[in-house]
């Protein structure tokens, strides 16, 4: 269970997360949504700890994230993060790629590594790409080798920040397919996401950003039919 | 027809010299690569302000010729007693001028890196040594490769500046032919060449190697 309580969060004298509070729970699908800079990314970077936090406590699993004593290379391997560009590591084949942490961080053998490798390939679509270099792979198919190599860890979180809005619009549909697959197997996943159709259609609760706080969150069907607060109707009716 | 005194002794000397040169280059790059690695990582991580000292030290061996810091340093050394041979003195200084660039090179290709992919090698749990090992480190190469092949070949030629501590090199030993024999236009010529056939190979080497991972993007 990931627990954020009353976190804040300054770039400078830049308040990006005022005061954000949500609890998600094992298997559940939470969809973030928001316009650009109201700080849905910076909130997945911090329960992680790739960013520290002004005040306020982020639990995983009832592991305070931010506490001196945390050792978050350790609490890394049960959170995957996959990003919006840039995740893939050009020096390295797809296999590679996946294979590199499940080795280096959990000291698996070459071949277990692979054998799990494959498998999570395969899972997304890239069975046939194992020996190709990221370079050679669409967009889409460079999303989708990250979230294998994501879920080469086995975590039992997954964040994806807008990992489809780098991406050429006929490219979004495969991605979105694969998080899908793995939502209805259960996995626990925060989105941030512009994907309306994907927040309404895939997820257990939808979360509105705006300001740096959570103004809304619920059930897809109240969310999209009955939004209460004001700013939540306003945005959706600028996208529809 | 062409017609030269220079004998085959004579080219064995320039060879010989050749092999000075080769000598004090690897001992600098060798030298200078591995401290501008240290020096490089320390400036990627740390703030200038933490750095400041570092910097400032490496801009005056970036800024004085390199002529002078020889000469200066050899008085040094001498006045301080500690009867270094020329050869020591020229390969200690040519290296802290090579790693004064090569420090540049090794900052600029790892923040060419983008944040993101470090970002996303953390999040995969691995340390900031594994990530600099495993992912940084392979992708600031191909970025840092050209610059320093190009640093390489440019402390080749600026290695003749140690003649003047007295070390017969490749240059030195060309003047010396060229005083004895009086035959500068064709000497020159084949001192030229020698330095071509030194540097060819290692420009090749950094253009192969660029090949091969150009291939993979």
């Amino acid at each position: 269970m990931i627990e954020i309580r009353d976190v804040h969060k300054s770039f400078g004298s830049l308040e990006v997360l005022k005061g954000v509070n949500l609890s998600v729970e094992k298997g559940e699908v939470v969809s973030v949504i928001g316009g650009s800079g109201s700080g849905k990314s910076t909130l997945l970077t911090c329960i992680n700890g790739l960013e520290p936090i002004n005040s306020g406590t982020i639990l995983v699993d009832g592991v305070e994230v931010h506490a001196k004593t945390t050792d978050l290379n350790k609490l890394r391997r049960k959170i995957g993060i996959v990003f919006q560009q840039f995740n893939a590591f050009p020096h390295l084949t797809v296999l590679e790629n996946v294979t590199l942490a499940p080795r280096k961080v959990l000291g698996m053998t070459k071949a277990e590594a692979e054998e799990i490798a494959v498998k999570q390939l395969t899972h997304v679509g890239l069975a046939d790409k194992l020996s190709v270099y990221p370079g050679r792979l669409s967009g889409g198919q460079q999303q989708r080798m990250a979230i294998a190599r994501a879920l080469a860890m086995s975590p039992a979180y997954v964040l994806f920040d807008e990992v489809t809005s780098a991406l050429d619009p006929q490219l979004v549909g495969e991605v979105l397919d694969t998080l899908k697959l793995l939502a209805n197997e259960g996995m626990t996943m925060i989105c941030v996401t512009h994907e309306m159709s994907f927040a309404r259609d895939v997820s257990d609760r939808v979360a509105f950003f705006h300001q740096g706080v959570l103004a809304e969150i619920a059930p897809p069907d109240e969310f999209f039919t009955a939004p209460q607060h004001p700013q939540t109707r306003e945005f959706l009716s600028n996208i529809r | 027809m062409f017609d030269t005194a220079l004998t085959l002794s004579d080219l064995m000397f320039l060879v010989k010299g050749a092999g000075m040169t080769l000598a004090v280059t690897f001992f600098a790059v060798t030298g200078g690569t591995l401290l501008g690695l240290l020096f490089g990582v320390i400036r990627a991580n740390v703030s200038v302000w933490a750095a400041l000292p570092l910097i400032f030290v490496l801009d005056v061996f970036r800024s004085v010729p390199l002529l002078i810091q020889l000469v200066l340093a050899n008085a040094f050394q001498a006045i301080a007693g500690l009867n270094m041979p020329p050869f020591a003195t020229s390969c200690i200084v040519l290296a802290l001028y090579t790693s004064a660039y090569c420090t540049e090179i090794v900052r600029g290709a790892i923040d060419a890196v983008p944040t993101v992919t470090r970002r996303a090698a953390r999040s995969l749990g691995l340390s900031w040594g594994q990530d600099m090992t495993y992912v940084v480190f392979p992708m600031a190469l191909r970025v840092a490769l050209p610059s320093w092949i190009g640093l390489t070949l440019g402390v080749m030629k600026d290695s003749a500046l140690v003649l003047w501590l007295g070390l017969i090199e490749l240059l030195r030993a060309g003047q010396i032919l060229v005083t004895r024999l009086q035959e500068p236009m064709f000497i020159l010529i084949v001192v030229g060449a020698i330095y071509f056939l030194m540097s060819f190979p290692i420009a090749r080497l950094g253009g192969q190697l660029e090949k091969r991972w150009r291939e993979n993007d």
